[in-house]
């Protein structure tokens, strides 16, 4: 962060930060080596920040499915249109829901842990130490983290919406015993690959992309005590959530 | 003083508007060990960073190895950086590597040695310090001198010319001091390295150093062997070598000098 950050105005003050958090990524980007140890170190924090979210990931998109399920019974059996509970919980799960929930539940879990930990790593001389060795920090602790989430989050966001299709099934055909072959023929026949299923891909590397900057960028540079690594936390949760939220309404309104 | 390695000129560095180092200038040979003395506060742990180019004064210049530190680009002064050691006040292990790959990590970084070429420089280097039964654990379960240590292993392990010590003695036991006080001269003279060492213990640098900067009040108010400024008439270095409350540098406002 910009060093007279306190002494800007209200005003300035984010726009400076955005500029400054540009050139963190251009530094971060104009690093990439195509060499052994960046895919060993991201392949690393794949497993770290992807694989170990999954559980929470597949738990949320089962209930997910079941609740959006639920709810989409209950409006459609107004018109006498319960068959259509399988489209209807596709699209808004292809499109919105998987990519936009997967990541605020991967902001919560792995972004903030990503802040803490390269925080720490600076409150502990750790980053300094590495400089101070001539190896460039930003691109041996940045840069794997931040690919790792971009890798990682439409992988997640696959997961979520799988396991929400599984939610949907349990409660659409085993609860309120909808039929499976036209619950499973309106899923396949409404849902379009490239507008809805790449549509989310698209979304979910985007999001991917805004989470694990956001965390790095605030990691990197927060200030070098437990308040500051705190604060670098809450400020990736808070920002990453809020950014996910406009960056889907501008995508949506791109991709419709 | 013939053949500095690193010289500093006329220095003069802000921070906001505080004034932290003003017309400050050093010449350190090569060889030596040298200490940076002065109390808390004064801008000693600045002039190792201006040293390694973490920081670049405001007028003034850094020549290490005959090359302008503030003048050099990111890549340049990463070169540059590979001849200079640093060991930091807390040694700054990596904690998620064992004591080992913290060590191995320049090398694996800066060279294209075999594995079994960088287990016998990192055995060599944890043998030198007498921390080689702890290459297997975990920097979380060493003690602060052991930590030094193994942080002094990981300095010198790419044979630079130059490394620069922050406090290393701050917080030790007299035994763990007297180790690293130690490990510092011989590794020193065994290597041909030039140390410089920020520090406020007078006993230990007496022992050890063959020159020193005494820093007061933002400015180098004397230089010279131990055994000189131990007997220097100038009130603030007889009253900072000595420990004598009374005299020109206070201790209520930190690193003040009344002239």
């Amino acid at each position: 962060m910009p060093k007279d950050r306190s002494k800007r105005n209200a005003f300035l003050a984010p726009i400076a930060e955005t500029g400054h958090c540009g050139v963190f990524l251009i530094r971060m980007l104009g690093s990439i080596r195509l060499e052994r140890e960046l895919l060993i170190s991201t392949l690393q924090q794949i497993y770290l920040i992807g694989a170990r979210s999954l559980v929470i990931i597949m738990i949320c998109g089962f209930f997910v499915g079941m609740v959006l399920s639920l709810q989409a019974i209950n409006a459609l059996q107004l018109f006498g249109a319960s068959d259509q509970v399988s489209l209807l919980v596709g699209k808004t799960l292809f499109r919105e829901l998987g990519p936009v929930l997967t990541a605020l539940l991967f902001a919560g879990r792995a972004g903030t842990s990503v802040a803490a930990e390269i925080g720490l790593m600076k409150a502990t001389s750790q980053i300094e130490a590495m400089e101070l060795m001539a190896i460039d920090p930003v691109q041996r602790i940045a840069l794997p983290r931040f690919l790792a989430g971009v890798v990682s989050l439409p992988l997640l966001t696959a997961m979520f919406n799988a396991f929400a299709v599984i939610g949907a099934v349990v409660f659409s055909i085993g609860v309120m015993g909808l039929d499976p072959g036209i619950f499973w023929s309106k899923l396949q026949s409404g849902i379009l690959f490239s507008k809805d299923f790449m549509g989310g891909v698209w979304k979910s590397v985007v999001f991917g992309g805004i989470v694990s900057l956001i965390a790095v960028y605030f990691g990197y540079y927060a200030k070098p005590t437990g308040e500051g690594v705190g604060t670098a936390t809450t400020r990736t949760v808070v920002l990453s959530s809020v950014l996910v939220l406009i960056f889907d309404f501008i995508m949506t309104s791109l991709l419709i | 003083m013939k053949d500095p390695i690193i010289r500093l000129s006329n220095l003069v560095y802000r921070r906001g508007s505080k004034v932290i180092l003003n017309d400050v200038s050093m010449d350190i040979k090569r060889g030596s060990i040298v200490a940076i003395m002065g109390p808390s506060g004064v801008g000693k742990t600045t002039i190792l960073r201006l040293i390694s180019g973490q920081l670049h004064p405001n007028k003034g210049s850094v020549e290490v190895n005959g090359k302008l530190i503030s003048s050099l680009s990111r890549r340049d002064l990463y070169t540059c950086r590979k001849e200079i050691g640093v060991l930091l006040q807390d040694g700054a292990l990596f904690t998620d590597l064992t004591v080992f790959e913290n060590v191995a990590t320049p090398l694996r970084e800066h060279t294209d040695l075999s594995e079994e070429e960088i287990h016998d420089r990192v055995m060599d280097k944890l043998k030198s310090v007498g921390l080689a039964d702890t290459a297997k654990l975990m920097p979380y379960s060493l003690s602060g001198g052991m930590a030094r240590r193994v942080a002094l292993a990981r300095a010198v392990i790419m044979n630079p010319r130059i490394v620069l010590f922050d406090e290393p003695m701050t917080g030790l036991d007299p035994i763990a001091m007297s180790t690293i006080s130690r490990l510092i001269r011989v590794t020193n003279d065994e290597l041909g390295l030039t140390s410089v060492i920020v520090t406020h213990n007078v006993d230990q640098m007496n022992k050890l150093v063959d020159y020193c900067f005494i820093l007061a009040g933002a400015k180098l108010i004397a230089e010279g062997s131990p055994q000189v400024l131990m007997h220097c008439d100038e009130p603030a270095v007889d009253q900072f070598m000595n420990g004598r409350v009374e005299g020109p540098i206070s201790f209520n406002v930190a690193a003040s000098y009344q002239t």
